[in-house]
């Protein structure tokens, strides 16, 4: 967003103190989307918004209760790890899908084995590639195969592995799935028009499982790409539920003392990756004193009160404090610009240096670090650009320094996000063997205990190293029309069948 | 007649293909289109397989003759974002745009001819003043700022239309109002100017001698000279209309062929890209053709070309 727009914004507030309407009336919940969302299909989009949808159509065999972080049972009513390749689920009996098709092992078979199958296509393959395969013990026994030990195993299957009808899908396929989605979840898709319209409707016949039945009949999702008219709809009461609204406005929508606002904790971290290994050629980030004094240099805790606000946290940790064996006692490096200077010095650099720095999001944060860095006679050029083309740069090894964020997609297990950037694949900018080996050997054991002290192993180091500065958690904010009773939850996961009228 | 109007069609079709040819050409600079198309969380394993999936591996020269072969045989591919049928996305998103860029343009030729003529005849008027004071304003506002205080004022505080969606006529009223004002500064002027120059030569100067009625000096001799350089603006000004109300189609939640092409080059979807801007400058070609021609139809002395 633009200063203009934020300006705008505010003025669009000051404006505004219009009337909220209540749609309890007509029993619909009307929701908002800010980006065209490119199929329902959950193995083929990679939208967050997906993801809020998978939840709402579908259900995965298992559940992660938001509020304990303990996995429930929920198309599967009970498991067991056989090995550490194979778990054994008991199915629920008695679940229909939204078609009438009757759930059963079958659909869960042909499920994993229908997107483990590399020629499907299916786009994010990290989410389903630890599955080998699913086998039927009888119509309501599955055992599921893992290609290695996989610990994190239980937080996919809570998560992105939504289970599909076999008959249907086989029938209709990923193009079909799309515009006309069939799950077992508690919502069932009424109209659909791609990319722009969603409508809701509570599945009368869901079972009783730890999602719980929509109490809200039906629910309108729109696609309404500027947040400024998001709060337009929202004031003329034709938008319940805003989330993802800018810090600044969100604290004058609580100033109007109307509305609910809440701020929760977002999985996404925020970090600088350094070009340790030195890919991009020789630069001063190949020694750990430059790297070091990079850490000191910068103010996060400034940063964070200034500009991220919220329920933010700084963080040490190369993973978010919400995820499995994301250890969070961690040696630090307090801001502190004269230390700084000193490790340059003794790195040989008393007058600092120049270097490129890439940025792709966020870019008054980006902008607050180079101040602090130039403190420190640490020139940075900065290259803002999107996403793909840094992605793919930072890809090829030719980013030295890089102010990046990382999602996880929601999968709360420190190995979305460490194993992703830490074990040599081609975003490794530390490439330290050591490291690598501990993660290596965490996600190949199931001893929950061992797991968590290789990942701290690794996270200790990339702190020691400095091949990393984490800086600090994102946060969402929410925001509830006078009549909605909705308690958003830190997974950045808004879950639509969760709504209720007050 | 004939002539020209093949001559013309060629050119077209020479126009439209060196734009695709170098946007193609560009949006593969812009980035890895795998990247793009495997989203923000995608991990590298995603990457690879897509790379893999599509062919993006491939020599840009044979994906870029891939993608002409289907075109020319009417076949504009799948969206790498929607996976949908291109042709049947972009017909969708065009009817949006087309309405919304033909209200606004006869909204921008409705306000600002008579504006025009009106200033004209009294130049430094108070009238003249007036419509100034509105081209600059019209020029000057940001079209967001101006899109979102019409929502403030009319949908918020007095409640008289929605302030987003496509669903009925009353959502088309605010943005053709934001579209069609960003486009009367231009047409107001030059039909003022025309008329000025048009009101001053010798042969309205012998009507008025031989005591011809004011109106039927000015709408029926004068105007119909000046107007022969606002039809050409007014083509080119819809041209730009369906592929730049980006902005209002954001604001407005209009979901048009213009807000799709802003979108597919974030998300590098090629062949939406390439469609539209085949579409785009066929339309912006065929709307100076059509000019051309009621030009023509208006101004025997053209019609020799």
């Amino acid at each position: 967003m633009t200063p203009a727009r934020m300006l705008l914004g505010s003025t669009c507030l000051a404006l505004c103190a219009g009337m909220a309407n209540a749609d309890q009336a007509s029993g619909t919940l009307n929701l908002a989307f800010s980006k065209e969302v490119e199929t329902a299909d959950v193995y083929f989009n990679t939208a967050r918004e997906g993801l809020l949808l998978n939840h709402a159509i579908w259900d995965g065999l298992l559940y992660r209760n938001p509020e304990t972080g303990a996995y429930e049972g929920n198309l599967a009513t009970d498991w067991t790890w056989i090995d550490p390749t194979t778990i054994e689920f008991k199915l629920r009996e008695g679940v229909t899908f939204h078609n009438g098709e009757a759930f059963t092992a079958d659909d869960v078979v042909y499920t994993v084995d229908y997107v483990t199958n590399p020629d499907n296509g299916v786009k994010n393959l990290a989410n389903v590639m630890w599955m080998e395969r699913a086998e039927k013990i009888d119509d309501h026994t599955v055992r599921l195969i893992l290609k290695a030990p996989f610990p994190a195993a239980e937080d996919f299957l809570a998560g992105p592995v939504a289970i599909y009808p076999d008959e249907y899908y086989a029938e209709v396929g990923p193009q079909g799935m799309g515009v006309a989605p069939i799950g077992t979840g508690p919502l069932k898709v009424a109209e659909l028009d791609p990319g722009k319209h969603f409508v809701l409707e509570a599945n009368e016949a869901y079972f009783d499982g730890p999602k719980g039945a929509s109490a809200i009949g039906r629910i309108d999702i729109r696609t309404i790409p500027d947040v400024n008219t998001q709060i337009a709809e929202f004031f003329n009461g034709t938008l319940d539920f805003l989330w993802n609204v800018p810090a600044d406005q969100a604290e004058k929508l609580e100033a109007m003392g109307r509305y609910e606002v809440v701020n929760a904790p977002a999985m996404r971290v925020g970090y600088i990756s350094m070009d340790a290994a030195g890919r991009s050629g020789e630069s001063p980030l190949t020694d750990k004193r430059v790297r070091q004094a990079i850490y000191h240099a910068i103010d996060r805790q400034t940063i964070l009160d200034a500009l991220v606000k919220g329920s933010s946290k700084v963080v040490d940790s190369a993973c978010a404090p919400v995820q499995t064996a994301c250890a969070q006692d961690l040696p630090s490096y307090e801001y502190d610009p004269e230390k700084a200077k000193a490790l340059l010095a003794e790195a040989g650099y008393a007058d600092g240096f120049t270097i490129d720095f890439y940025a792709y999001r966020d870019r008054p944060y980006a902008e607050a670090m180079m101040g602090f860095l130039d403190a420190v006679g640490i020139k940075t050029n900065l290259n803002y650009m999107q996403y793909a083309a840094l992605r793919e740069q930072h890809r090829k090894g030719e980013v030295p320094m890089t102010f990046l964020t990382w999602g996880s997609n929601s999968v709360a297990d420190a190995s979305a996000m460490t194993a992703e950037f830490f074990t040599g694949g081609p975003q490794d900018d530390a490439r330290d063997p050591e490291i690598i080996d501990w993660i290596q050997q965490a996600d190949s054991t199931t001893d929950k205990e061992k797991r968590a002290g290789h990942y701290k192993q690794a996270l200790t180091k990339i702190v020691e190293e400095a091949y990393w500065v984490p800086l600090f958690t994102y946060n969402v904010n929410y925001v509830l029309g006078p009549d909605i009773a909705y308690t958003p939850t830190d997974d950045e996961i808004v879950r639509f069948f969760a709504f209720d009228w007050k | 007649m004939l002539l020209f109007t093949l001559k013309r069609f060629g050119l077209a079709i020479c126009v439209a293909l060196t734009v695709s040819a170098i946007s193609f050409g560009l949006l593969y600079m812009a980035g890895d289109p795998a990247v793009a198309i495997a989203g923000e969380n995608a991990s590298s394993v995603d990457i690879a397989a897509i790379t893999a999936q599509y062919g993006f591996d491939r020599p840009l020269l044979v994906q870029y003759a891939d993608w002409l072969g289907g075109a020319l045989t009417g076949d504009l591919g799948r969206s790498w974002y929607f996976d949908l049928p291109v042709t049947q996305i972009v017909t969708d998103r065009l009817g949006v745009t087309v309405t919304l860029g033909a209200l606004a343009i006869s909204f921008a030729l409705i306000l600002a001819i008579p504006m025009g003529v009106a200033a004209a005849v009294r130049p430094n008027s108070l009238i003249d003043r007036a419509a100034l004071f509105l081209s600059v304003v019209g020029q000057a506002i940001p079209s967001f700022w101006f899109g979102l205080i019409l929502i403030v004022v009319f949908s918020i505080k007095l409640g008289l239309v929605p302030a987003s969606g496509s669903a009925s006529w009353k959502h088309f009223i605010l943005p053709t109002v934001v579209l069609g004002y960003y486009a009367t500064p231009a047409i107001m002027r030059l039909t003022r100017a025309g008329m000025l120059e048009v009101l001053s030569a010798d042969y309205i100067r012998t009507a008025r001698a031989k005591g011809l009625d004011t109106r039927k000096i000015l709408f029926k001799h004068a105007l119909r000279n000046a107007i022969i350089p606002v039809i050409s603006l007014a083509a080119v000004q819809m041209g730009f209309m369906l592929g730049g109300s980006i902005v209002v189609e954001s604001i407005f939640a209009l979901h048009g062929a213009g807000y799709l092409a802003w979108e597919s080059i974030s998300r590098n979807d090629l062949p939406v890209m390439q469609a539209l801007i085949l579409v785009f400058s066929m339309f912006y070609i065929l709307f100076t053709f059509l000019a051309d021609l009621l030009n023509a139809w208006m101004d025997p002395r053209l019609r020799v070309g």
